[in-house]
């Protein structure tokens, strides 16, 4: 007798636990976008190059796109829309008030990556920051807006590298 | 009433918080529940063959499969300057990648795994993959039937060659230009294919309803041109514009990649195949660098003469483009460099020739620069090694040849206003110019590299923007625009315009993204216009709002209208300082009367822009007699890089850009565009590029192989500096600076480059490998 079945899927997703089914080869991103309708993992690249699909399995960032749904089994799964329940967060605030980012394609992973990051290492340095972003990217910013702000909402003094002297001066 | 409120203020995005909150909805996240049906593509294996045979039995009868479609289905041109491409290929294919039929299925690996099972026989023919084999006296055609193509007055298609379009420039007299030159200096520069690399990739869902209605949302820079290139495609079926609906909400990055269409012509067409149903097509990010525009490859053969004086007294330039398989947007690249290949200066003497060349090689098309951050690299290289031979600096001799306002530009009209000078006197002193540095570790040199740039926007002579703005209840604005935020701002920028003519604070004025039912017609974002040319469209329509605000004002109360003003939200008079009425009062309630009538109505302003002085219509000999150019966005690049003189590493230490921005509506957007392209274009020039194998098949089709910068990658400083010049045209002064700032990223690397090593690249990129090789080749 043939017999397919479809795994069940325990896990806590955005604090709300969740019983999901999927195929033993459903990848989370699509199991994320597709049966629970959590839209902010991109999908970018589907080989873990470029980050977009980013989530927080257990607090840890992963790429979303090369973790079997399966895998997630037993864990916890955040994203961009289960980072805080009352309001943004201190990193998502002031991503909005530097204007960090651009097309925002990129900005659900590189948030997350960014919280990771302030969660392990409150006052991180500019070369943490750019170590944690490393894996994600971002074709739009250069981003310089992006470790500033990082660093800003750390407090961790002094930002990176481009708040010029010389810019907005008129002739 | 003071000086300006929200123009020039640093205003934080208006669509920030969706994009950090997650709330940022791109075409791939939107539901169409599940009747959604997926779309795959078969996709030629070939660079250029035959299509001897079709066979989709196999596929048609596979479960989940819905329709199978070929080019017999859809025997159709589309095009945007040129019509020569298809929506499936008809009798041949000509690129590794073009679609020659289509599986829709109930679920994407079910449409895969059918697309896999069509049998498709080709007659191989030969390649033609660079433009010297293409302008060979026995190249094989690539469009046998190019003299029919349809195609706009200023292209110059050679019907029975691969030359697609042929832009001439003869200013003044070249040979005499050179004769009175003390030092003429010659040399060819190479530039590889570039990708876009947007981070969402191309996708598309449309649905024809039973009406027969066909609804498209796509990630676009250009809805109404999607719109108009649709009808004009599918007009055969019986569609027209008024049938045609596109929607496009946020998109995850363009760079000239999403502008006019490309795989969206084949979500539109596969819809009609399966009415009623929502159909999706989403390329992978290996299809993202085969199948989607390409920038152009190319090889200029450049000459310029100068006297001992530093005085450039004559240039020749010719620009042979890789422009690939169709060159339906690509070959306006081609004639925009044909059109500027002087760069930013004052050279009475001039030729150009810039030539658009077919190639079995992925489409060519737009790409941030529009072909000027090609011709850039080499130009600026030469004008610093015309510099070094005549014993001038580089930036002194570019102070002396530098374009200014009034000047004659290749094609005869006058230069507009511009900053030039100050941004080359400010960047020069941003790297120190004239200083050596001395790197602290014996093995590695440092170098400073200069460039000038200049861009205008490519357009249509009529290409134009509209805007409608409505007030709301609270005060609050929602403006339409069909400009498309793309990254740089755009809505923000909008938002702003009206803010300092309404006083409403841009935290209070959406500015929605297309949708071409709704939203007033927009020819597309690209060319670095849309805050100049759409920003005067939402410019006029809050004028008109005004003048209506003061207008019920004056029926209702009797204030003279030329005595009121808009500030802090309230409707304010010079003359009688207690009139402080809130917007609100009346925006959409209008204002009671004694009497207990109201008058006004909702406040609601239109404004529309076309520039009316242009003109694409000029001798095709030479160029001369139009006015194709609106105007020059210019200003300057400096580098000081670091070179390891064993391994050729480079290491940016700092990077200095000034952009002429006209005025800058908010200088934060305007510094991401500086941040943002400085990186972008040093990674064209350090490590990008597209390698092909010798039967046309991209090698490097994924993030693995062709490496974009990390945060990792970045310069070390990165300085930028905003000119301001204003444009007498623009809304408040301002002009689009978007493109720009990657052109001289190529050239002051190949410049610093020399400075450190002595050693000259003419090819891009300067990868660390070549610059090695070069030094080992010099020591031997």
């Amino acid at each position: 007798m043939r017999t397919v079945t479809r795994h069940q899927i325990r896990t806590i997703v955005n604090g709300e636990p969740t019983l999901v089914e999927a195929e033993a080869n459903d990848v989370l991103l699509d199991v994320l976008r597709t049966a629970l309708g959590i839209k902010s993992p991109k999908i970018g690249c589907e080989r873990g190059d470029c980050g977009s699909c980013t989530v927080l399995l257990d607090g840890r960032t992963v790429r979303s796109c090369l973790v079997l749904a399966v895998e997630a089994d037993a864990h916890e799964i955040t994203t961009v829309e289960g980072l805080e329940h009352d309001g943004l967060t201190a990193v998502q605030e002031m991503f909005i008030e530097q204007s960090s980012f651009q097309c925002g394609f990129c900005a659900p992973g590189i948030v997350l990556a960014a919280a990771e990051l302030i969660e392990r290492t409150p006052h991180p340095t500019a070369d943490e920051v750019r170590e944690a972003i490393a894996g994600n990217l971002c074709r739009c910013t250069g981003y310089e807006s992006i470790v500033d702000a990082v660093l800003a909402a750390a407090g961790s003094g002094t930002s990176a590298t481009t708040r010029p002297t010389s810019s907005g001066a008129s002739s | 009433m003071t000086g300006r409120h929200y123009v020039g203020s640093r205003e934080p995005r208006i669509d920030g918080r969706d994009k950090v909150s997650g709330a940022a909805h791109f075409v791939d996240d939107l539901e169409f529940g599940p009747d959604l049906l997926h779309a795959a593509v078969v996709e030629s294996p070939h660079a250029h063959a035959r299509i001897v045979a079709i066979d989709t039995a196999a596929a048609a009868a596979m479960p989940g499969v819905v329709a199978v479609v070929t080019g017999a289905d859809f025997p159709f041109t589309f095009g945007l300057y040129m019509k020569d491409r298809y929506v499936f290929a008809q009798d041949r294919v000509r690129f590794v990648g073009e679609q020659v039929a289509a599986v829709v299925a109930r679920d994407p690996a079910k449409a895969k795994r059918a697309a896999a099972a069509i049998e498709v026989t080709y007659d191989k023919l030969p390649a033609v993959l660079d433009v010297e084999r293409a302008t060979a006296d026995d190249a094989d055609l690539i469009h046998p039937d190019l003299g029919e193509y349809p195609h706009v007055p200023w292209f110059f298609p050679r019907g029975g060659t691969n030359v697609a379009h042929w832009r001439k420039i003869r200013k003044g007299d070249p040979e005499a230009g050179f004769a009175e030159a003390d030092v003429v200096l010659e040399d060819t520069y190479t530039v590889p294919r570039y990708a876009h690399c947007a981070i969402e990739p191309h996708v598309v869902v449309a649905q024809q309803d039973h009406a027969g209605r066909l609804t498209v949302w796509s990630a676009s820079q250009s809805p109404y041109i999607q719109r108009d290139l649709f009808a004009d495609a599918l007009s055969p079926l019986g569609l027209t514009h008024h049938d045609i609906r596109v929607i496009t909400p946020y998109v995850g990055g363009g760079f000239g990649g999403k502008a006019g269409v490309t795989m969206e012509i084949i979500g539109a067409a596969l819809a009609t195949a399966v009415k009623g149903h929502p159909v999706k097509l989403r390329w992978t990010r290996e299809q993202e660098f085969y199948n989607t525009y390409q920038r152009q490859g190319v090889v200029a053969r450049l000459k310029v003469g100068a006297k001992a004086d530093g005085t450039i007294t004559a240039l020749e330039h010719v620009l042979q483009w890789d422009a690939g398989a169709y060159v339906e947007y690509g070959a306006n690249v081609v004639n925009a460099a044909g059109l500027s290949a002087t760069g930013p200066y004052r050279i009475n003497n001039v030729g150009i020739d810039s030539v658009c060349i077919y190639t079995n090689l992925p489409p060519g098309g737009p790409y941030r620069g529009f072909g000027y951050s090609e011709f850039h690299f080499g130009l600026e290289s030469h004008m610093t090694r015309l510099a070094q031979q005549l014993g001038i600096d580089p930036v002194e001799f570019r102070r002396i040849n530098a374009i200014a306002e009034g000047d004659t530009l290749p094609y005869g009209a006058a230069m507009n206003a511009s900053g030039l000078r100050e941004a080359i006197d400010r960047t020069a002193a941003a790297i120190d110019w004239g200083t050596d540095e001395e790197s602290s570790d014996p093995r590695t040199r440092i170098g400073k590299g200069f460039a000038l740039f200049w861009k205008a926007p490519a357009m249509p002579p009529n290409a134009s923007s509209a805007a409608f703005l409505k007030f709301n209840e609270d005060g609050s604005i929602n403006i339409t625009v069909s400009g498309m935020e793309i990254g740089q701002g755009y809505l923000t920028v909008m938002a702003q315009i009206a803010a300092e003519v309404l006083g409403v604070p841009p935290s209070k004025i959406r500015v929605e993204t297309p949708d071409t039912d709704r939203n007033p017609y927009e020819w597309q974002t690209v060319a670095s216009h849309v805050t100049w040319s759409c920003g005067n469209a939402v410019l006029a329509a809050a004028g008109e709002a005004r003048d209506r605000i003061f207008e019920v004002v004056r029926r209702a109360r009797g204030y003279d209208p030329s005595t009121l003003y808009l500030e802090d939200e309230k409707v304010k008079c010079t003359e009688v300082p207690e009139l402080q009425l809130p917007l609100s009062d009346l925006v959409t309630s209008g204002l009671a009367m004694e009497d207990g009538t109201w008058r006004g109505g909702p406040i609601v302003g239109s404004g529309t822009y076309m520039p009316e002085f242009t003109s694409a219509l000029s001798n095709p000999e030479t160029g001369q007699g139009g006015h194709p150019n609106v105007h020059y966005t210019t200003g300057a690049a400096g580098i000081v890089l670091e070179v390891d003189l064993e391994t050729g590493r480079m290491k940016v230490r700092k990077v200095a850009l000034a952009v002429d921005a006209g005025t800058a509506i908010n200088p934060t957007m305007v510094e991401g565009q500086i941040t943002g392209g400085v990186l972008q274009g040093l990674a064209t020039v350090l490590y990008e590029d597209m390698r092909f194998d010798d039967e046309g098949r991209l090698r490097n089709p994924s993030f693995t192989d062709y490496k974009i910068p990390t945060s990792l990658d970045t310069p070390d400083i990165v300085i930028p500096i905003i000119v301001e010049v204003p444009q007498p045209d623009g809304p408040f002064g301002a002009r689009g600076v978007g493109e720009h700032t990657m052109i001289p990223a190529a050239p002051m690397v190949a410049n610093a480059v020399d400075d450190a090593t002595g050693l000259r690249i003419t090819s891009m990129p300067i990868t660390a490998e070549k610059v090695a090789l070069a030094m080992l080749e010099a020591s031997t």
